[in-house]
């Protein structure tokens, strides 16, 4: 306690500034977020070390679990999928968000509130009833095999979800409904706030739209496009809702993601270690791709 | 300078974008009003009047009545908990000094990071341990830590920016850190606490892979789950499961239409600010 307060803060305090009762206001917040979260996590690490079954005594497993992560093929094949669906998930969405930004940044527009809001809208619903009303879609008798029957392209109608070739990217269609509305704003957002006289300074120097958008748009973006990235790379590999609902990981396991195999292997094989090694091996992918991505595109040093 | 195909393009491509947004949202609410008898499970018109009878149907046989029960008590206590939690951990971080504070705040912000899937396989044997799966304890416990993460940057960030001479004319009129807090700066942060309100709201009420963990009896089960267990039951009755699903997101959305602007500052804001 002497110790605490003589090396406090460094610098002289003000008189009567509050010094150790700043421990009691984290306490209780942080005894609850230890107990259900900090241990936990813990608890996820020691599992993904041994062989158990969730019933009988656990038996020590060194790196197999993590070792198979790499050779099982039931195992590759997860994190695989997950890496593709980011195609979908966050490349696509950033992607038509930065078109849709340089198409959109010349213009004043009225009624942005309203546009915002719904653009936003597929954000804010459970995904559970993401999930309800894409199968909907996707189903045989849904609504995209009726356009494409309407509009003469009946050859090409199928059942999506339940197709062997076709499920995980129309998994990934849903995806990127639900990400293109975020990287809009976000871009939409930040592109107001890029200087106009940099546009007039473009335009004088004889920029076309196309070298516009390479030489002020982009660059002006990049802390949104940083932003943009993380936000979906996260929620695109944390995506157990809406597998769960529309496919299950079928047919076969051609649409199963590592969040969906944690509860696989952990409730309805027994296999909790293995499904525990699949969360941190996910948790330390989360963690190398938002890094990469806050190093590169924002170029910032930690 | 604008020209007039300017302004037609960008409204043509607002528009068009904006259909794609609300295309299911709409195929799902002209179902919910639709027949319950077509065999279709794709979208479908009211035909005949509107059919308000489904939301009957779902709210009684499929018991959504109860889930919505659940849903209103679980999301009530942790967005309660999260809140007076995080601001008293963010105002300690935010407006004090003592050693280790850095520290404990890069513990609540890898939170923020730490997937929920990771988590759940221990947390569930725990609470299994402790007998308090099947209770409403299983839900709010780990769900008020995890927004605990969000919740205590957020606040962090107001606590900071919040000046600082306020705080010590405060001080100087002799009121102590507490009095300081809930008389002074929690009045003159509402916006910055709605908006962790808000955001808590929705992760919890949207809540699915925690409550299909934690929860295998009817009594406790949360309307994200109901629909999943009644799409396996009713899975060709596209009507009452449409219904369902109005039902669910109807509060979020009402709530978002209203509070569009912290939805959006809430959910961009993680992860701008740093």
């Amino acid at each position: 306690m002497k110790r605490l307060l003589n090396t406090a803060g460094g610098r002289r305090r003000a008189p009567g500034e509050p010094r150790a009762i700043g421990y009691l206001y984290i306490l209780p917040a942080l005894l609850l977020y230890a107990a259900f979260l900090l241990y936990p996590f813990g608890q996820a690490v020691w599992l993904s070390f041994v062989h158990w079954d969730g019933l009988t005594v656990a038996t020590s497993a060194g790196f197999d679990n993590y070792r198979d992560l790499f050779t099982d093929p039931a195992l590759r094949a997860p994190f695989a999928h997950a890496l593709l669906l980011l195609v979908f998930y966050s490349a696509l969405p950033v992607a038509i968000g930065l078109l849709l930004a340089a198409a959109l940044s010349r213009a004043r527009v009225r009624g942005m509130t309203f546009f915002r809001t719904v653009l936003f809208l597929p954000q804010v619903l459970a995904l559970v009833v993401v999930g309800v009303a894409w199968r909907s879609i996707l189903a045989p008798d849904g609504l995209l095999n009726d356009v494409l029957r309407a509009v003469g392209l009946g050859s090409l109608a199928r059942p999506w979800l339940g197709d062997y070739d076709w499920a995980l990217p129309a998994v990934g269609v849903v995806g990127t409904w639900v990400g293109t509305g975020l990287c809009m704003v976000l871009f939409l957002a930040g592109a107001q706030r890029i200087p106009r006289e940099l546009y007039e300074a473009a335009r004088m120097d004889g920029a076309g739209p196309v070298r516009e958008f390479f030489s002020v748009t982009l660059p002006g973006l990049r802390p949104q496009i940083a932003v943009a990235l993380t936000l979906t790379i996260v929620a695109g590999l944390r995506n157990f809702d809406l597998i769960y609902i529309t496919t299950s990981g079928g047919p076969g396991n051609t649409t199963s993601v590592p969040a969906y195999e944690v509860y696989h292997r952990a409730f309805e094989t027994n296999q909790v270690g293995s499904a525990a090694a699949v969360g941190v091996a996910l948790t330390v992918l989360i963690f190398v791709l938002t890094v990469t991505v806050s190093r590169l595109v924002e170029g910032r040093r930690s | 300078m604008t020209t007039r195909l300017e302004r037609t393009v960008t409204y043509g491509i607002l528009a068009l974008f904006s259909v794609i947004a609300l295309t299911p949202v709409i195929g799902i609410l002209s179902t919910a009003f639709g027949s319950q008898n077509s065999l279709h499970t794709g979208f479908s018109l009211p035909e005949g009047g509107l059919h308000w009878s489904n939301f009957a149907d779902a709210w009684n046989r499929g018991h959504f009545g109860t889930y919505l029960g659940n849903s209103v008590l679980v999301t009530a206590a942790v967005v309660a908990a999260t809140t007076v939690l995080a601001v008293l951990a963010a105002y300690a971080f935010g407006v004090m000094r003592f050693p280790g504070s850095t520290v404990l705040f890069y513990l609540f912000v890898i939170g923020l990071t730490l997937p929920q899937e990771a988590l759940v396989v221990p947390l569930y044997f725990d609470l299994r341990y402790a007998e308090l799966t099947d209770t409403y304890w299983a839900l709010i416990l780990p769900q008020t830590a995890q927004s605990l993460a969000f919740g205590v940057f957020w606040m962090r960030t107001y606590f900071r920016g919040s000046a600082r001479a306020v705080i010590e004319a405060a001080r100087i009129d002799g009121a102590n850190s507490w009095t300081t807090l809930w008389r002074v700066l929690v009045p003159m942060g509402r916006p910055a606490i709605s908006t962790m309100v808000v955001i808590t709201f929705m992760w919890t009420w949207n809540e699915f892979l925690m409550a299909l963990v934690m929860v295998s009896g009817e009594a406790h089960r949360t309307v994200p789950l109901g629909l999943a267990f009644f799409q396996g039951q009713h899975s060709s009755d596209a009507a009452l499961l449409a219904a369902a699903s109005v039902l669910i997101a109807l509060p979020v959305v009402v709530v978002y239409v209203a509070l569009q602007r912290r939805f959006i500052e809430g959910m961009l804001g993680g992860a701008v600010k740093e």
